[in-house]
Formats: C-alpha cells, structure tokens, sequence
C-alpha cells in the first residue's frame, strides 16, 4: 500500500517466527503524531504483552525507525529496540546504529515486532517488501564477525545485518546484539532475546526512497544542526569525539577524579593517562567509523579492523578491572564483540569477581573469563548474581542489576540521580547528565550538589527519549536540541510539530515504560545505588573532595524526581498523570 | 537554587542588562522559588506550567537596549533576524509576541530560546540552570544592539532613517556608556610558570568583561606555556575563569581539552603561525557591526554569504576581516583566521568578534583589543556623519 504519509513509510512488519509467517499493519496517522517513532513507537508494542517473560514466546522483541531515519537530517540514522531484559527483567531500550534503521525504512518499513520462537536456528532476510525466514543452522555457534563474513559475501553491499554470537545463543543474560559488524546493542541481555527466539541474525535490504514533506526546509534545518555541531568542542573539537571518538571522555574522568577504578572502591586509575584516547588511537593507526548519515563517527577501528573501545569499555576493560596491558583490552573488547557480549556488564562483572576472590586477571586469565561468561557459565549471569551466589551482594556495582557506566556517582550527582531512576538500571544514557555536569554544555552545573537535579533529570529524559523517537542519535544533542530537531521533523512529515509536542512524545515515552516496570513491581525502592556510594570516600586529591554521596539528600532527590516525573510516593505512576498524556492508566492491582 | 537566580540577576544589573531590582528569575525542582517579589510572577508560574523547564529569566532591558528592542520589535514583524554570527548560530532568530498572555509567551519560547515582549522585556528559558536564560537574555540584547546600530547605517547609506529612526538612534546614542579611559595594569609577562600564567588568564578576562569587551560568556583566552595551550572552557564566563581553563598539551597526548573553548582549533592555528604567547578574543559591538559593513555587496555573487564566503580582502579599524563560523568545520573560522593572524597581531571575524595576539602577556592583547573596537566605533560615527553632515554625532571614545 502506497503511504500518504511524509517520512514514515506508514508500514509496520509483524514477524511470528513460530509460525513462520509475518504480516503488515499501517497504523493510522494518529499513532504516528502521537508516538512518533523509535523508542516511543517500541514502547507502545511492547505494553501490551509487557508482564510476560523475557523468553516468553508472544514477548515482542520492537525495532522501530523514526521519522527523520533516512533522509538528510544529520545524525538520524539509528533505530531503537525494546524488550523485557532477560537480565534486569525492566524494560530494555537500546538505540541500534550502522545501516539498519536507513536500509529498514528504504526497504518500506518504520519497524518490526518479532514474536515466537522458531524450533531450529534462523535468520530473517528482508529484501524490501520480501520477507523470507532462513535456515542458520549453519551459523550456530559461530562468532559475529564469522556471521558478518558469510552474509558479506551473499547480500548487497549495502544492506544491514544485526546477528548474536555464542553468548545470545547460549542465553547469557549479559549477550549483545552487533550491528555491522561494529555497532553493538549491548545493554541488558538484548542477544539473549534473539537466542531464545532462535533468532541468529537479522538482514535487511531496501532500495526505496524516504518521501520529505520540505526537502528545503529540511535542508535549513541541517544548516543550523550542522553549526551547531561545529561549534561544539564535545563534538567536532580538536578533542572531541569525531577526532577521538567517545574514548576522549578518558581524559575528564580522570582529571575529574571521578573514574572508576577497582570495580568502585576507588576514583582514580593512576595508569589512566597512558591508556587514554590519543594512545589508543596512536598505537592503532585509529580511523573513524560512524552510522549510517552521522557527521560525527565517534566509533574507532585499529588499522587491523579491530575496533577500539569506545569510553565506557575503554575505562571498565582497564581502570574497573585493574587492567594497564593495552593490548590485552584490545583482545578482551575484540573478543566481546564476536562472542556478542556487553563489555560493560562483563567488565562491571569481572571487576566483581576480582573485589571478591581477590585475584586479578591477566593475559592468561581474563580472555578465557569472558569465553565462560560467553556460555552462560561461571560469573555469566552478571555481576548481581554472582555476587548474591557469594554472600557478598553490596559487591556488585549495579542498579536494578544492571552494570554501571563508567562516571562515579560521587563525582557527578546528577548522574548519580539517573542511574539510580533509569528504567533500564544502571544506566546514565537516558539522561545524559554527562552533557553539563562535565561537558559543560547546555552550561555547567555544579557536579556536587543535587539541587535543582531532579528536574534535569526529569526533562533530559524526555528530550533524550524525544530523540530515540525521531530517531536521532543522543550524541548530537550535544550541540543541537529538540528546537532543532523540531523544524527537521516538520520539514520532514509536513506537521507542526514544536518543542512541546516533541517534549510529549518524549514525556509519553518515558511515562509508559515507567508504567511497565511498575507492571512487573518495579517503584522507587529499585531506583538506588549499592551501599558503597553512601559510606566510602572516593579517591580524592587534586583539590577534589569526592565525599561519599550524603543518603538523605539523595532520597529528597529521588523524591522529587517522582513527583516531578508523575509517580506517587512509592514511586507508582499517577493515574492522573496518564490520563494527562492520553495514556491508559495502571489499574490497581496489575502489577505481576 | 534562590543562590543561583540571585547570582544572574545580580550579573543582569552588574552588566548593564537590566536596572536594579528588575530582573524576574525563577527555577523549579520539585517546586518553583523566585528570585524576588514581583506583580508578573502570575504571568510566568502559569508559563512554567505550561513549560517543561527549569528556570525562567524575564526583565525590562535597561536602556539603551529596551529602545533598540521595542523598535526593533516594530519594524521586524513576529520575528527579530540577528546578522551577528554567534547569535545567530545559537538563536537563529528572536520571536516577538505582542501578547502578554501565558499561553502567548509559552509558545514564543516553544520556538525559540528567548522572547521579546514590545514594551514589556525579555523573557527566555533554562532547561537545566538559570545561566542559560542569562544567557539567552544578554544575547537578544547584544544581538538587537548590533543589528539595530547595523540597520540605521544602512538606511544612511541608502536615502537616510526616517524620522522615527532618527529620533530613536539619537536617544539611544545619547545612552551609550561612557568608554573607559585607560587600558588596564595586567600582570607582565613573560609568565614564569602554570600558575603565574592561570592567574594571569583570570585576571585579564575580568578586564574584558569589566570593559564591556564581551557580553553573557562569549568571547574566550588562551595562553601557551611549556607547549600547552592554557584556554578557558566553553561556556565559561570571562569574569569567573578560576578552576574553568583547560590545559591541552600540543603534542596531542591528552584530550583534557574536550570542554576547551569551541575556538581552540583557532588558537592553535595562530600559536603554530606565529610567535604568539596570549590571545584574547572578545566581542566588541562597533567592531562586529562594522565587520559585517561591505560597500561591494550589492554587486557581490556571496552577497547573502559574506560570513562564510568572503573573499574580499578588507580591514576594518586597522584589522583585518575574515569570514569563518564558530568552531571547526569546512567554513569555521580557524581555516580563515590563523593565516590573517599570520601577518596582523589583531583580526576581526566577520559579525563576531575581535581576536588579538601578544607575544609576552595580556596588556599588549587588551590595548588591540580596545583600540580595533574604538577604531571601529569612530569609522561608525564617521560614516554616518558623512553620509548625513546635517546631523553633528559627538560620540567618541
């Protein structure tokens, strides 16, 4: 069916991998100005059968495009997946990069909702309108990049392939999605929920056109997205990510004081500065690397086709484990990548396993450590498990049992506060309070304090949740905001679409997955940090006091952050404030 | 919070932007606190509550600039147009609303960061402190400042302001701040080490701000030591640069530098082409307005360009002009401003701003700084006058 719409191809593909069959919906205009795309779209599949099991047959695995993914607005090339975590059991959002999002849409779709599990291995083959469900048996076990390499030879060279490796298919909860070989979905289990559908690798192909309302108005707006990145030191500084990529992060951590070192007990990593972006990216003959449509190219790869680790990885591979060998994290970050699995949670997990056996892992130990997690053994169900196993739970360093990022709370309470409210768990991305608590940008905030805090957070995860539904990529944000963005989507779609609806989209966003945490009995007593935040110091010096972060001004904070954000007390959603954005409430008893 | 909305109101009188007490500041956590009592806190509780954000920033400009503005407001429709590069690139435009309706001023900062309101003021938003609506407010002031003294000559050029400019420009002109007199005593250079140098940077950018050189956070400082690049932070404000200057070690072995200035890749282009040891950058009004005065342009194919496309070799005010964005890119000014620099301690970018250069520390940077802006200013007035010698202007530095 030809679409009306600007933008949206107005074409949604149901896959039931049970049935071996798939099936298109063309939801109406409405849905499309009220979620809008990506994550909210994601979001607004996945309610329906949110209670279910992550492994659950009929739990929907969402992949959704935006409006603005494939066309020429800058750094629009990403789409969002949603799911329930097989490791935290929250709902799971990750945005996914390289060419999927741009071939998904140019093949006629704005997203997919896989369902089922199919009995043997498969792949699913998308060739604009033509869906075909494959054989993968022969992939099972391999490796990602052995999976990108047989495609390779048989698809076009344009098309996408998002595929899991032995972690996924063995079900580890910490197992990744890679995309194009370098573009990893990694947090929360993702690869886990495409091995329980027997799902081995997704391609897609398209040879269509994105239809823009304004090509003109469009263009306009790329002009001032475009000068405002260039002005942005973050961005397109002599520092910035698109000369370093996201690694040069390294460097303020740790004049911050605030990187994590030996798995939290300390926030500073002494070796830091030999093992920063410039050295990496010096040793390596580093090159850029970037999603389809990004000025930017904040990813890394070595002159050997490796990739280098980005920040998060980079700081949990060396200073959370103990680690100084650069080309032992080389080889762990390599490794991860084909096996398919989170190099944030492994190392977050590994640096557990260190703090409470006491041994350290080196070239002889560490690449075999993430073979065993890969196959679902040992420490392979993350860090919280492992922890409790031992007796020792306040040794793992998560948030709903998902891994923490690479900024120390204690140096950043902003951060402190997202990570802690994240649905995801442990995670900043929602919140990004990275931006003006270190990068300065929209202004800087003062990093110590949490007054004025829960708003911010409160309202960059709408605008970042805003972005995941255009789609465009968090990083841009940086220099750009929905103002911008605003004028791209009504160049693009033909509405009107302002700051405040786009703030709505957002705020719906991120309402509904609150909603479907609190389905699965998830309120506010999960939104916390591990003792250790609350009771040891960091590594001050420098100047720097990084005090432990006071406890009862962090409950004042997440206090308010549930009010400002619609919850009640407990951290529930407020009727009220579902009905405000046209959603349907949580009714009294229905959380599982 | 009531800390930081008395801070910016204090710097919106300090700085000239605002008479005292005047200034409305109010910031939301998870209640909303003002900065003072005030007969429009109605007007902006029912904006924050139609509004998602932190904190709002709403007064009557002082004068001259609540002249320029409410004119401005009645010549250009539902839209101000700043010409000035930085304003432009973080503004794009400046809506008017006649209303003064919650809803009306809502949806004014709905598209855009900040507001005029003819008759009323300025009103503009933060999202995540009240520095960004300082920000934003001193900003519409800077950029109707220049686009206003900008329009005028141009109507000089072309058949002379009818009376009603006229009457406005005299007025405003009459208002202007009296010049300050003499350069200031900074430290001497050669600077011996880090700290001496630190000290030196905080000290000369509290000068360009005590003398009206740069408005809101503009306008940044460097200096090179020991082979890094000692250079105040992005977004920093240049009158409270201690603990905000970031040091980037020219050999590239450190990206510590990742919140310097957005103009480092430029000051590093003029550190590698010349025997430059300080640079200051600042956004002198006369010497912007006159950057973005062009004789040729009429006839000129990158008429609508000449920020980014000019050609034309030009000096104003004894320095050259170059066109160039903020930051990098294949039009940011650091292609086009080292090379000028190269043979010219001072060099204007066209609508932006004055940068200068010294060889041994900050005093010799600041009297180029202030003598290409009182230059400029006085090619102005000398214009103008030329172009209508019925009308005696007596403004000089």
């Amino acid at each position: 069916m030809k679409s009306d719409l600007c933008g949206w191809t107005g074409s949604v593909l149901h896959i039931d991998l049970q049935r071996g069959e798939s099936r298109t919906e063309h939801p109406g205009p409405d849905f499309y100005a009220t979620y809008c795309g990506g994550r909210a779209m994601a979001g607004a599949y996945l309610r329906p059968h949110c209670t279910r099991q992550w492994d659950h047959p009929q739990m929907p695995v969402c992949i959704f495009a935006g409006p603005l993914t494939g066309t020429a607005a800058p750094a629009s090339g990403r789409a969002s997946l949603m799911t329930r975590s097989p490791l935290t059991g929250t709902v799971i959002d990750s945005p996914l990069g390289g060419r999927l999002a741009t071939q998904l849409k140019q093949a006629g779709w704005d997203g997919i909702v896989i369902t089922g599990t199919a009995e043997t291995l498969v792949g699913i083959e998308i060739r604009d309108q033509r869906v075909s469900i494959v054989d993968a048996e022969p992939h099972q076990g391999a490796q990602t990049s052995e999976v990108f390499d047989s495609l390779h030879e048989l698809m076009p060279p344009d098309a996408s392939v998002a595929c899991i490796g032995p972690a996924g298919e063995h079900r580890s909860p910490m197992a990744s999605i890679m995309v194009d070989r370098y573009h990893p979905a990694g947090r929360g289990g993702l690869g886990a929920s495409l091995g329980a559908r027997n799902l081995k690798y997704l391609m897609v192909t398209g040879s269509g056109d994105v239809t823009v309302y304004d090509p003109e108005k469009l263009a306009e707006a790329g002009c001032e997205i475009m000068r405002l990145a260039a002005a942005s030191p973050a961005l397109m500084g002599p520092n910035g990510f698109a000369r370093n990529g996201t690694a040069a992060l390294l460097d303020l951590t740790d004049s911050r004081r605030m990187m994590p070192t030996d798995n939290f007990s300390k926030t500073h990593f002494p070796a830091a500065h030999a093992l920063n972006a410039p050295a990496f990216n010096a040793r390596y003959h580093a090159r850029p690397h970037g999603c389809e449509g990004c000025p930017i190219h904040c990813h890394r790869m070595a002159d050997d086709a490796r990739s280098i680790p980005d920040f998060v990885s980079l700081s949990h591979l060396t200073a959370l484990i103990g680690n100084t060998d650069m080309e032992l994290t080389m080889k762990a970050f390599d490794l991860l990548n084909r096996l398919g699995l989170d190099a944030v949670s492994a190392a977050g997990t590994l640096a557990c396993v260190r703090e409470i056996t006491g041994r350290d892992f080196d070239e002889n130990t560490l690449l075999p450590a993430l073979h065993e997690m890969a196959s679902g053994k040992g420490p392979g169900a993350g860090s919280r498990r492992y922890a409790a196993e031992h007796g020792e739970p306040e040794r793992s360093m998560t948030s709903k049992g998902l891994e923490l990022p690479a900024f120390d709370p204690r140096g950043a309470y902003g951060t402190a506060l997202a990570v802690a409210v994240s649905t995801v768990g442990g995670c900043d991305q929602h919140a990004y309070p990275a931006s003006h608590e270190i990068l300065r940008k929209p202004v800087a905030t003062d990093r110590f304090t949490f007054s004025g805090k829960a708003r911010i957070i409160k309202t960059s995860e709408d605008v970042l949740a805003a972005a995941d539904s255009l789609t465009a990529c968090r990083f841009i944000f940086l220099a750009a905001g929905l103002e911008e963005y605003a004028k791209a989507v009504s160049a693009v779609t033909g509405m009107d679409m302002d700051l405040k609806t786009l703030q709505i989209i957002g705020e719906r966003a991120c309402f509904n997955e609150r909603t479907m945490n609190a389905l699965n009995g998830f309120d506010a007593t999960h939104d916390d940090l591990p003792p250790r935040f609350f009771t040891e110091e960091g590594s001050s010096g420098d100047g720097i006091r990084m005090s432990p972060l006071n406890r009862e001004q962090f409950l004042l904070a997440r206090a308010a952050y549930c009010h400002i954000r619609g919850l009640d007390e407990k951290g529930l959603p407020l009727k009220e404030k579902a009905h405000e954005l046209g959603m349907e409430p949580m009714q009294d008893g229905d959380s599982a | 919070m009531k800390e930081l909305l008395n801070k910016y109101a204090d710097k919106m009188v300090r700085h000239g932007l605002a008479e005292a007490n005047t200034p409305l500041l109010g910031g939301r956590d998870a209640f909303t606190q003002w900065n003072r009592e005030d007969a429009n806190r109605k007007v902006f509780e029912q904006v924050f509550e139609l509004m998602d954000v932190g904190s709002l920033v709403f007064a009557r400009p002082a004068e001259p600039y609540a002249d320029i503005i409410d004119f401005l407001a009645s010549r250009h429709g539902s839209s101000i147009r700043p010409r000035d590069c930085e304003t432009r690139t973080f503004l794009h435009d400046i809506p008017v609303t006649e209303s003064f309706e919650p809803q009306a001023v809502a949806d004014a900062l709905f598209r855009r960061k900040a507001a005029v309101i003819p008759g009323k003021g300025v009103v503009s938003f933060g999202t995540v402190s009240p520095e960004q609506g300082f920000v934003f407010y001193s900003s519409v002031c800077f950029a109707c400042f220049v686009l206003f003294f900008s329009d005028y000559l141009a109507a000089c050029d072309s058949g002379g302001p009818d009376p009603e400019f006229q009457a406005v420009f005299e007025k405003v002109t009459s208002r202007l701040p009296v010049p300050p007199s003499a350069d200031p005593k900074l430290a001497n250079g050669p600077f011996a080490d880090r700290e001496t140098a630190l000290a030196a940077m905080a000290e000369a950018g509290r000068a360009v701000v005590d003398y009206g050189l740069v408005d809101s956070f503009f306008g940044n400082l460097s200096c090179l030591i020991d082979n890094t690049v000692l250079i105040s932070q992005t977004g920093s404000s240049l009158d409270e640069l201690e603990g905000c200057i970031d040091p980037c070690p020219r050999d590239g072995s450190s990206c510590a530098g990742l919140t310097a200035s957005s103009e480092l890749s430029a000051h590093e282009g003029i550190y590698d082409r010349t025997n430059a040891r300080c640079i200051l950058h600042g956004h002198p009004k006369f010497s912007v307005i006159m950057s973005m005065v062009c004789d040729e342009s009429e006839e000129c194919e990158n008429a609508s360009h000449c920020h980014i496309r000019c050609r034309e070799p030009r000096t104003v005010g004894g320095a050259p002009v170059v066109p160039g964005e903020v930051g990098t890119g294949p039009t940011g000014l650091c292609n086009t401003l080292p090379p000028a620099m190269a043979h010219s301690p001072a060099a204007i970018v066209h609508g932006h701003g004055v940068f200068a250069a010294s060889d041994a520390d900050f005093n010799k940077a600041f009297r180029l700084l202030l003598a290409t802006e009182k230059r400029c200013h006085d090619e102005y007035f000398r214009r103008i006058t030329a172009s209508q010698p019925h009308i005696v202007h007596t403004e000089e530095y």
